[in-house]
């Protein structure tokens, strides 16, 4: 579902970023992306939803590659996919049900669809009593779970997670995890980056280690690295 | 569409005074523009009034039988550049000169001016070459004792003309310029405080068009207003001009208005799809 092919990633001004990584994430798989600040875990994200391409090697999400993917067909890809930040990026002026119905919105999705699905999701989070609230009127937790319904309103076949309980108290992580975990259960993949190694050692799903721009532990790791050829196979499986 | 719309509609309300300073920018650069261009339409208006007096006279010899004048005068008539051809006798040329004389009138004795065939010529034949060129195929003519038509005071005309016009061209460019980057950076400033609405239609995959849509809407409803504001501008001020200096001024004809509102809104269309494809070029 989505597949790196010794990627390797350099800016121009900070050099690199990611180095030779080769990694299969599966349909339905809940993984973690951990490792300190700068080790590369959010260029992963990024490389993910194709808002960089790689310096070398390449990256497959469901059957879309970085070496030929155009802009028009990342908007479509997007479209399943769901996108999570530690900063939330709601738009403050608009209510919660605003912002989620934004994403549905901007897609084209017919008028009459858009109320039902939002309340849907809302209520996913745990928020169909706060649809009428602005950001400024939740707390930290309640405009993460806005953003956890925002991105799974297009029922993504993955949750994109990049350090989302990073502005979190102790409690509101349990909770926004919690949901995470849930989402997870119902069947969508999670691919999460984070530094919190207490959430990591809660569980026992898969952790993919970075330092330094390297992967340096992949807790499934028995398998041989996919190649192109094999990866293009396993695709045919999985999405 | 309705989304776009609604969308454009919402940045109006979302930010009136951004709103407000683009519309006015929009609508000063123009009035820049449209003033320039009041100024030039009337000067070259006042040049061509003042080149419609451009004429040839070709005095004729003593003694010339009528039937040879009224002959030349209706073959002169039929030059391509000539618009009339008219025959002034002794008698007609002696009461003109009384009349633009005025208190010198009695200085001229009937008989001491010629006769002469006095020829107009079309607006475009004005210029001193053909001036020249018509005056020296009328002096070929055997009766025409001398031909005058201003040679020195046509050519002063035709350069001062030119300079108006050259300068006109490049001042008008100049503004325009000046107009498309002022509004294209007033509409970045639009687009920059909707950076953040624009990073997440990206992320839950509007494609470029539709980010770009509600932006052009935007632009060109801005363009349109600031053309209208520009032009009440413009005519204040012609009706101010006019007021205070005593000077009838002529103003821009519908199809320049419509010209300049057109003008205006493809400004804040180009300007906003500039700002916009750069932006998103960058994201």
């Amino acid at each position: 579902m989505i597949q790196f092919f010794n990627v390797t990633k350099e800016y121009p001004r900070t050099g690199l970023a990611l180095s030779d990584a080769t990694f299969r994430i599966h349909k339905g798989e809940f993984a973690f992306l951990t490792g300190p600040s700068g080790a590369g875990k959010s260029t992963i994200l990024r490389l993910t939803y194709f808002e960089e391409r790689p310096t070398r090697g390449e990256v497959r999400v469901s059957g879309v590659t970085s070496s030929e993917v155009s802009r028009s067909e990342v908007a479509k890809l997007r479209r399943r996919l769901g996108i999570v930040f530690q900063d939330f990026r709601l738009l403050d002026d608009r209510t919660a049900e605003e912002n989620v119905a934004f994403a549905l919105e901007v897609i084209g999705t017919r008028r009459d669809q858009i109320a039902p699905r939002v309340q849907r999701a809302l209520s996913q989070v745990g928020l169909g009593s706060k649809m009428k609230a602005f950001p400024r009127e939740l707390s930290g937790g309640e405009q993460q779970r806005v953003a956890i319904a925002r991105a799974l309103v297009n029922d993504p076949f993955v949750l994109i997670a990049d350090e989302p309980t990073g502005n979190l108290d102790e409690r509101a992580t349990r909770g926004v995890f919690q949901l995470l975990r849930d989402i997870n259960a119902s069947g969508t993949a999670v691919l999460m980056a984070t530094h919190d190694l207490e959430l990591i050692k809660r569980t026992d799903y898969r952790t993919i280690e970075l330092d330094h721009g390297r992967v340096v532990f992949d807790s499934t790791d028995s398998a041989p690295p996919p190649t192109p050829s094999a990866g293009s196979r396993a695709l045919g499986e999985l999405t | 569409m309705r989304l776009a719309l609604r969308d454009a509609l919402f940045a109006f309300h979302k930010a009136p005074l951004l709103s407000a300073l683009s519309i006015m920018t929009i609508a000063f650069s123009l009035f820049a523009f449209a003033l320039f261009g009041l100024v030039a339409i009337n000067i070259k208006r006042a040049l061509e009034g003042v080149e419609e007096r451009v004429e040839i006279r070709a005095f004729v010899a003593d003694g010339t039988p009528v039937e040879d004048v009224v002959r030349a005068a209706d073959e002169i008539s039929r030059y391509r550049e000539v618009a009339s051809s008219k025959i002034v006798s002794q008698e007609q040329a002696l009461a003109r000169a009384r009349r633009e004389l005025g208190e010198f009138s009695d200085v001229f004795e009937a008989g001491v001016l010629p006769a002469s065939i006095d020829i107009r010529l079309k607006p475009g034949s004005r210029d001193p070459r053909s001036v020249g060129a018509v005056a020296a195929r009328v002096r070929t003519l055997g009766f025409v004792d001398d031909v005058r038509y201003g040679e020195e005071w046509i050519s002063q005309l035709h350069r001062l003309r030119n300079i108006a016009g050259i300068t006109g061209i490049a001042l008008g460019l100049a503004f325009a310029v000046v107009a498309v980057i002022i509004i294209g950076a007033t509409i970045r400033m639009t687009v920059l405080a909707r950076a953040k609405e624009i990073s997440i239609m990206r992320l839950v995959g509007a494609t470029d068009g539709f980010i770009r849509r509600p932006f052009l809407i935007e632009g060109f409803a801005k363009g349109v207003i600031g053309g209208l504001l520009a032009l009440a501008l413009t005519w204040t001020a012609a009706a101010t001009i006019e007021y205070y200096l005593k000077f009838r001024a002529t103003f821009f004809d519908d199809r320049l208005v419509l010209f300049g509102l057109a003008g205006g809104a493809l400004i804040g269309l180009f300007g906003s799809a500039f700002a916009v494809g750069r932006h998103l070029r960058r994201i």
